[in-house]
């Protein structure tokens, strides 16, 4: 208890310090909010490289990592804001409510929530990136490179996101090979490379040639490098940790966008806004491809990833099914972006349920 | 979907190679508890090995070097968990649970620069007789060393704790450290000692992880297998051979899930991935029920703090 105290007393001093100098100073301060380590080589590590981006475009940043979706959340963006921070970055859906809470408190304080909807005063923007379009681009390679026909895909937890990513991934393809079936396997974890690696074990052994993966490690695609399949990196170019198995990595691309919103900060031109950017907009960025990839698909993937960022082409072109064979999207339309935040059904060709 | 022989030997192959690291780490703790020390800082000792192990084979290239360094910082870090508890007589709870949130804290701060590199291949034994034999030949042959020492180990701590000297004052120290004292044992010295070995096979079960299972560093990439090793050993009731079981349930049920879901098998997905916890548990209490056996086996100054040879 001694100790606590005095660690309180030392940090509160420190905070007042860091008050007084930021008063002084007219420099733009931005903060970032993280849910896991730094560390972590995927969601959390990729936000930061964002941050370091940030800083090498001549503002100050600072990070709080491992902060819980709870009252912690709140604390810590309280302690953010009274420290002479202009703008908070919160990186997790669960800082959805405590974000909007804090927000009303410091309206002179920018928010910007990632993946969320609610945005309830002013001073609240949110932005996501459309993973989705890059699964696109997975699925076409995966339809045509699998020779077994079985493609393993280890999910997460059933949320919006992921299922979108499922169903965008099958749909690509079922395009390029109607044959294929997309074998599902729940790990309930973004982040644990025993379980990811043995999920990924689990689906080699039973014949998938191909491994997507919507969990964070690195240990499915160094599995399919062992077992001699290929997979595809996930959140940063993975390429490194399994040259043979990695055809290609979506990244995710925050930089440009925080750069972007700092310095409308520092401009005086921050306005409250919901983005939601994909490949076109760069928040979104396929790899190189592999040149184990025929030729010919690879000009494909070229000229589909041109397409998806001009808008020629939608992830979720109709005709579209949902799994009992009613219409989700009719010919010819493409969904909206409602029904894409909302997405809880799978399309037809992907097997199984969706976990309650 | 076809079972064909040598499929059901692939899964029994990585089912023992994800129960290694619960073997390595429960054997060494049942040795500390053994000697009537309670350390709840397996996990912390574990991920201390896995940055340890990284961090080494990264720099020096060597996975010799690699290898026995994680387990002398086991051995390390469990150091600072017996001067306390031996040495300054605290609390060995609160002392346990200190060590792992140390450990996993200063993992983290080493491991910043060793994040997003990739490990090295470890050699494995006996690949080309993988092929020879049917259903066995995946499950015998083509494993990293530490894989047949693990399943070595049960056995080899078994013959230990019944057979030789040694192990009878490890067990007299746990059961009776009066007793053992006045019979001019050094009872600190032997629970140092046993604390100690519980490191080294913690911090070689941390970089079995990171060296061989899936070469890599993340932060907190043991995910609490330090706990489930603590619990196998209190419900394998202090026996190596039941903690073998144990592990290869664990690791059994949590692999097995993953392929009934790639199957289709249709049970609720949340029932499917608690079963490794709700079963292990089960059948570890059901094979050790004989309450007169467990009195023999638990050790009786678990836990407690011995004063009288300071």
């Amino acid at each position: 208890m001694h100790k606590f105290l005095i660690r309180s007393f030392v940090s509160s001093l420190v905070l007042l310090f860091t008050l007084t100098v930021a008063a002084v100073a007219k420099d733009v301060k931005a903060a970032f909010v993280y849910i896991g380590p730094t560390g972590d080589h995927g969601w959390t590590y990729q936000h930061d490289v964002g941050r370091k981006a940030v800083e090498a475009a001549g503002f100050k940043t600072t990070y709080v990592e491992g902060v819980p979706e709870s009252a912690d959340a709140e604390r810590v963006l309280r302690q953010l804001a009274n420290s002479g921070h202009d703008v908070i970055f919160t990186t997790s859906f669960g800082y959805m409510n405590p974000t909007n809470k804090v927000a009303k408190e410091f309206p002179n304080v920018k928010f910007e929530h990632a993946t969320g909807y609610k945005r309830e005063h002013p001073n609240v923007s949110t932005y996501a990136a459309r993973f989705y379009e890059g699964r696109t681009i997975l699925g076409t390679i995966a339809g045509t490179m699998t020779k077994s026909n079985v493609i393993g895909y280890v999910a997460s937890f059933p949320i919006p996101e992921v299922i979108r990513g499922i169903n965008s991934f099958t749909l690509a393809a079922q395009k390029v090979n109607p044959n294929i079936k997309t074998k599902i396997v729940w790990a309930f974890t973004w982040y644990d490379p025993g379980k990811e690696a043995e999920a990924a074990k689990a689906l080699i052994d039973q014949g998938a040639d191909v491994i997507a993966q919507h969990t964070d490690s690195t240990a499915i695609v160094q599995m399919a490098e062992k077992a001699g399949v290929y997979a595809f990196g996930q959140a940063s170019d993975m390429d490194k940790f399994a040259p043979k198995a990695v055809l290609t990595s979506v990244e995710n691309n925050w930089g440009p966008y925080y750069v972007d919103r700092v310095k409308a900060v520092a401009n005086g031109t921050w306005s409250q806004k919901d983005t939601w950017h994909g490949i076109g907009d760069g928040m979104v960025v396929i790899s190189d491809l592999d040149s184990q990839m025929p030729a010919d698909l690879r000009s494909k993937v070229k000229k589909l990833q041109a397409d998806l960022a001009s808008g020629k082409v939608h992830s979720f072109t109709g005709p579209i099914y949902d799994q009992k064979g009613n219409l989700m999207v009719a010919e010819g339309k493409t969904a909206d972006d409602g029904m894409l935040a909302g997405m809880m059904t799978y399309v037809k060709g992907v097997e199984g349920d969706i976990p309650k | 979907m076809i079972i064909d022989i040598n499929f059901i030997g692939l899964i029994i192959a990585s089912i023992m190679a994800s129960a290694v690291p619960l073997i390595l780490a429960s054997c060494g703790e049942l040795i500390t508890e053994r000697s009537g020390v309670l350390n709840l800082g397996v996990e912390g000792m574990m991920i201390i090995g896995a940055i340890s192990g990284f961090a080494l084979m990264t720099v020096t290239g060597s996975l010799i070097i690699a290898i026995f360094g994680a387990m002398l910082a086991g051995v390390l870090i469990s150091t600072i968990f017996a001067f306390l508890t031996q040495t300054l007589i605290t609390n060995h709870v609160a002392t346990g649970l200190a060590l792992t949130i140390f450990g996993i804290g200063i993992s983290a701060m080493i491991g910043k620069n060793f994040v997003g590199i990739p490990g090295k291949e470890f050699p494995v034994i006996f690949e080309g007789l993988k092929d020879t034999i049917p259903l066995l030949g995946p499950i015998l042959f083509g494993h990293s060393i530490v894989f047949y020492f693990a399943f070595a180990l049960p056995f080899i701590t078994s013959y230990f704790l019944k057979k030789t000297k040694i192990g009878l004052i490890v067990r007299a120290v746990g059961d009776s450290p009066e007793s053992a004292s006045n019979q001019g044992i050094n009872v600190r010295l032997v629970r140092y000692a046993c604390i100690l070995y519980g490191g080294a096979m913690s911090g070689l079960a941390g970089a079995y992880l990171s060296m061989i299972y899936t070469p890599q560093w993340i932060e907190n990439m043991t995910g609490g297998r330090g706990w489930i090793a603590l619990a196998l050993v209190v419900f394998s009731t202090w026996n190596p051979i039941k903690i073998l079981i144990g592990a290869m349930i664990f690791g059994g049920l949590t692999i097995i899930q993953f392929h009934m879901q790639a199957i289709g098998v249709r049970i609720p997905v949340q029932f499917l991935t608690a079963l490794p916890y709700i079963v292990t548990i089960i059948v570890l209490v059901v094979i050790s029920r004989d309450s007169r056996k467990i009195r023999l086996s638990t050790p009786s100054s678990l836990g407690k703090s011995f004063h009288k040879d300071n």
